[in-house]
């Protein structure tokens, strides 16, 4: 075997659409360790092609981590064994000659399986629309330096909004919760002056629709932090948890 | 013959938009919801444009094929934004920001259209604060600037190394807010396969669900493509994979001009290729050029560890060349220069095919911990590609496709050839001319979707009846059936090459012959082959699955075939382009010190191509630029 060169064995979910039944399949492929884990899964699918098969369905565009596409456990992992890291930014280096290797969807209730591994993450959008914007008309803004925001309320607020919205969170938690995602986009506004005017309504609607979507209840297993891509933290659902309670209080009163 | 009227405003240049934004016609509120406008693509450009016509009170369907417009591949965009807000007292201005964009751009870009994206930078970086883009700050609570090719001043607008996120973030959910309201309705896993026209006025389109291979057809008041750009013809390019040229393609069939197709950016920082399954190249963004140095060894074929040669042996080439700009030249020059060091034998790693971007200096100056903080994620990112770490050793970079200033002709409202079919962001070609400057594909971007298309628009809206068609025109029909036929005739090949297959043939052809540098044997060259291997492509190409299911390798091959025509008219573009300018180099003009050579004599226009109706290639169409404001000089940036 040339150098660098490894041979693998891969099991693989094919499912051929939503209500059609599903089961690992098993295949055999070659690959070189500057391969990307997607550039490894592209060299099986030209194989199949040429066989006269269907190559599997994945999602991808930026191959570069930050667009949230890639989405398979690999290995019992959302995006694989390595931390902070997309499954289009592992490389096949962290394995080796003749390793075995499990690639199945994102399984959750809410992200219901299109094909292979592709799923349906418009909830996603759904949570958004809800409320996790600011409600700002084009051509209504002030100028920029007039809103002064402290360079570590600035940084704090890119933390949260460094979110992909790939869904790992979703796909690690054993109640298949989105409440990392969630409270990352409500925690992003809510550090930022301009997120205050509405950030009762935004917690208040943007809990209900994830609720809504059929996502879990988040019971503090915090797999969801580990599994981010964006290494995003915790600390973000506890900020919602407080914002949510708050505005639960205020309307009540 | 088209009559290429970019309806530039008369009077002073400052004046310009102003007075045309006075002249144009406008739709009352109360009308506004009587009109529904389909925006294609919700990047950047669709996604500001169809927020923004909401929330005036147009009824919006918007389309893209991710599964979310927050995948658009503006997502990618790393290094900033520029604006010319002069927030650092440095000296920056509208008209600094105008100049520099003309000169950036060789002077092959309109001036009207240039001043007024200057104008309106000010605003988009208002707008995303407001928004809650988190760009960078001082400890003061200002925001923060740094620098980028091509100019001397600090008005480039950041969030890290993750720009375009934060940017489209918050035009995503602008946008979502807007579905929300029930104003737009968002088709995401929906792909564009052709434009419908009826009485020669864009009125609708057919599209594909991804999901579902359902063919669909949607009337529109009007259509907006802000489909992004073309690069990923060269099949290796630092764009997202399913980047492609179909919904301008599919336009230009339909009689759209398509503008300067040869004008594509190679950018210089890139990580190198590492083999041949290799699927994209990844950006290394140009805010690293802020503080590393660019170098190669002095010596031809010093294999040497990087630390190993000594500093009196080593050639900062952009630094010794163009003193004044040093390692921020633009791209264009700082990727020439990169080749040229590699053609001469003085290229590092395998192949030769790469250069050192160090940063052993900053560390030195501000330490490890500054640096991280400037570039930590795209050190990482780094770190990851390759098993190098960059803290430690130099980035190994090579120049690589990154952008297309070519795109569909529009005028200065931003419409096409065709009325009612406007054209947003990298899809047209409006603003940068000949080569692009860091930092402003998305101030373009913004500035058409938030500030111009919502005044333009109205102007064309304003004399068309409203819902004068729907989905039921034979027009409809017609096109519908073209695309199921066409959808049909790529299953029925079924021959024995895969799609990603011909498209890595086409693309070496294409980089090989009409890359970062050009001559009219490799061009003429490529003019014979490329028909040779769409013959083959529609005779040998294999794409399996039904078209009535979510098919990856149906898309892709629709977007090949695509390729497969617009790479010829590209080739076509820059032969008949017998000049160097910007990112064109023709290598039988140059000077002596092998400098781009203009002809302003000749070329100081606008090739705007028509295709034949029988399909047997192209006319030229030229749009002659006029330069009241600025005098045509030599770029020098040294
Ligand atoms: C790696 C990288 C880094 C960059 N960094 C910077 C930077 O720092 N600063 C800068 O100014 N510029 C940068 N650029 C350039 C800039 O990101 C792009 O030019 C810009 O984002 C393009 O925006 P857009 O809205 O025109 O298109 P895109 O963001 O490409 O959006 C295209 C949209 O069209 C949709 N679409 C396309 N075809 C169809 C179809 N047929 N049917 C339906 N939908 C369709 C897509 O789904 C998508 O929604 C960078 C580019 C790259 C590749
Ligand atoms: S493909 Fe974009 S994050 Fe993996």
């Amino acid at each position: 075997m040339s150098q660098g060169n490894m041979r693998l064995k891969l099991h693989i979910w094919r499912q051929k659409g939503a209500s059609a039944p599903g089961a690992m399949k098993t295949y055999e492929v070659t690959a070189n360790e500057h391969m990307s884990f997607l550039e490894m899964l592209d060299v099986l699918n030209q194989e199949l092609i040429e066989k006269g098969e269907e190559p599997v369905a994945f999602d991808h565009d930026c191959r570069e981590g930050i667009c949230g596409s890639c989405n398979m456990v690999i290995n019992g992992h959302p995006h694989g064994p390595q931390r902070g890291t997309t499954a289009c930014q592992l490389h096949m280096r962290t394995f080796k000659d003749g390793d075995e290797i499990f690639v199945e969807p994102w399984r959750a209730r809410a992200f219901p399986i299109i094909k292979d591994l592709v799923v349906d993450r418009t909830a996603f959008d759904r949570i958004i629309a809800s409320g996790g914007y600011v409600s700002v008309n084009s051509g209504s803004a002030p100028d920029a330096n007039e809103i002064l925001i402290g360079r570590d309320d600035a940084e704090e607020a890119f933390e949260y909004a460094a979110c992909i919205g790939c869904g790992a969170c979703v796909a690690a938690c054993k109640n298949a919760s989105a409440m990392l995602f969630t409270a990352a986009k409500f925690a992003h506004l809510e550090k930022l002056p301009q997120g205050q005017v509405e950030s009762d309504r935004r917690a208040v609607e943007m809990v209900m629709q994830h609720d809504a979507e059929g996502f879990g209840a988040c019971t503090n297993q915090y797999e969801c932090e580990a599994a981010c891509p964006k290494e995003i933290s915790v600390t973000s659902i506890a900020m919602l948890n407080r914002a949510y309670r708050r505005a639960a209080l205020s309307s009540k009163s | 013959m088209t009559n290429l009227d970019a309806k530039i405003p008369s009077g002073p240049l400052e004046k310009k938009w102003d007075s045309r934004r006075f002249e144009l016609k406008l739709v009352n509120p109360a009308n506004k919801r009587k009109y529904r406008v389909l925006v294609v693509g919700t990047g950047l450009a669709g996604g500001s444009a169809a927020a923004t016509l909401a929330e005036l009170g147009y009824n919006v369907e918007a389309f893209c094929f991710q599964d979310s417009p927050r995948r658009a591949h503006s997502i990618a965009a790393q290094g900033g934004i520029n604006a010319a807000k002069n927030y650092q007292g440095d000296g920056d201005s509208v008209q600094r920001l105008f100049y520099d964009t003309i000169k950036g751009g060789d002077f092959r870009s309109r001036e009207a259209n240039v001043y007024r994206l200057a104008q309106v930078s000010v605003n988009i970086i208002d707008q995303c604060v407001a928004q809650g883009v988190p760009f960078a700050r001082e400890y003061g609570g200002t925001l923060a600037n740094r620098s980028f090719g091509g100019a001397q001043v600090s008005r480039t607008f950041y969030a890290r190394g993750q720009t375009g996120q934060q940017l489209l973030i918050g035009c995503y959910q602008a946008l979502e807010r807007q579905v929300q309201a029930g104003k737009v309705k968002m088709h995401t896993r929906h792909e564009m396969l052709d434009v419908v026209l009826v009485d020669g006025h864009a009125k609708g389109i057919v599209t594909r669900d991804l999901k579902t291979g359902k063919i669909q057809r949607h009337f529109g008041d009007a259509v907006i493509l802000a489909t992004g750009g073309y690069g990923n013809v060269f099949y290796l390019s630092t764009n997202a994979k399913n980047c492609n040229v179909t919904a301008a393609y599919r336009a230009h069939r339909r009689g759209a001009l398509f503008a300067n197709p040869c004008y594509t950016q190679i950018h210089p920082t890139c990580i190198p290729v590492s083999g041949d399954y290799q699927s994209k190249l990844t950006l290394m963004s140009e805010s690293l050029r802020n503080d590393g140095r660019i170098w190669v060894p002095k010596k031809h074929g010093d294999d040497r560890k990087p630390g190993q040669i000594p500093e009196g042996e080593r050639d900062y080439y952009l630094e010794r060349k163009y003193p004044s700009f040093g390692n921020l030249a633009p791209r264009d020059i700082a990727s020439r220069a990169a080749k040229e060091a590699c053609d001469d034998g003085r290229g590092v790693g395998p192949g030769g095919l790469g250069v050192y971007l160090d940063f052993a200096d900053a560390i030195q100056r501000l330490g490890e911990d500054a640096v991280r903080s400037r570039y930590g994620n795209l050190f990482h990112m780094y770190a990851k590609i390759t098993g190098d770490d960059p803290y430690k050793t130099p980035m190994r970079i090579y120049p690589a496709v990154h952008y297309t200033m070519g795109g569909l002709w529009v005028d200065y409202h931003l419409q096409s050839t065709i009325p009612g079919l406007f054209v947003l962001g990298e899809a047209n070609f409006s603003d940068h001319g000949a080569n692009r400057l860091g930092a402003s594909a998305l101030m373009q971007g913004l500035a058409d979707g938030y500030f111009v298309i919502p005044y333009t628009l109205g102007n064309y809206l304003a004399d068309q009846r409203p819902g004068l068609a729907d989905e039921q025109h034979a027009a409809f029909a017609e096109v519908e059936n073209e695309v199921r036929a066409r959808l049909q005739r790529l299953m029925d090949v079924n021959g024995s090459r895969t799609v990603d297959s011909f498209h890595r043939e086409l693309g070496k052809l294409i980089w090989d012959k009409c890359g970062m540098a050009r001559d009219k044997q490799g061009l003429e060259e490529a003019l014979r082959r490329i028909p040779e291997l769409r013959e083959e492509f529609w005779g040998n190409v294999r794409v399996p699955g039904d078209t009535g299911d979510f098919n990856q390798e149906l898309e892709k091959a629709g977007r090949v075939a695509d390729f497969m025509e617009f790479g010829e008219m590209m080739c076509l573009d820059a032969l008949t382009r017998d000049e160097s300018c910007g990112g064109h180099f023709r290598t039988e003009h140059q000077t002596d010190d092998g400098e781009a050579m203009r002809n302003d004599d000749d070329f100081a226009h606008v090739a705007a191509w028509e295709r034949k109706s029988d399909g047997s290639g192209w006319t030229e169409h030229r749009e002659q630029l006029e330069f009241e404001n600025v005098k045509l000089s030599v770029r020098s940036y040294k």
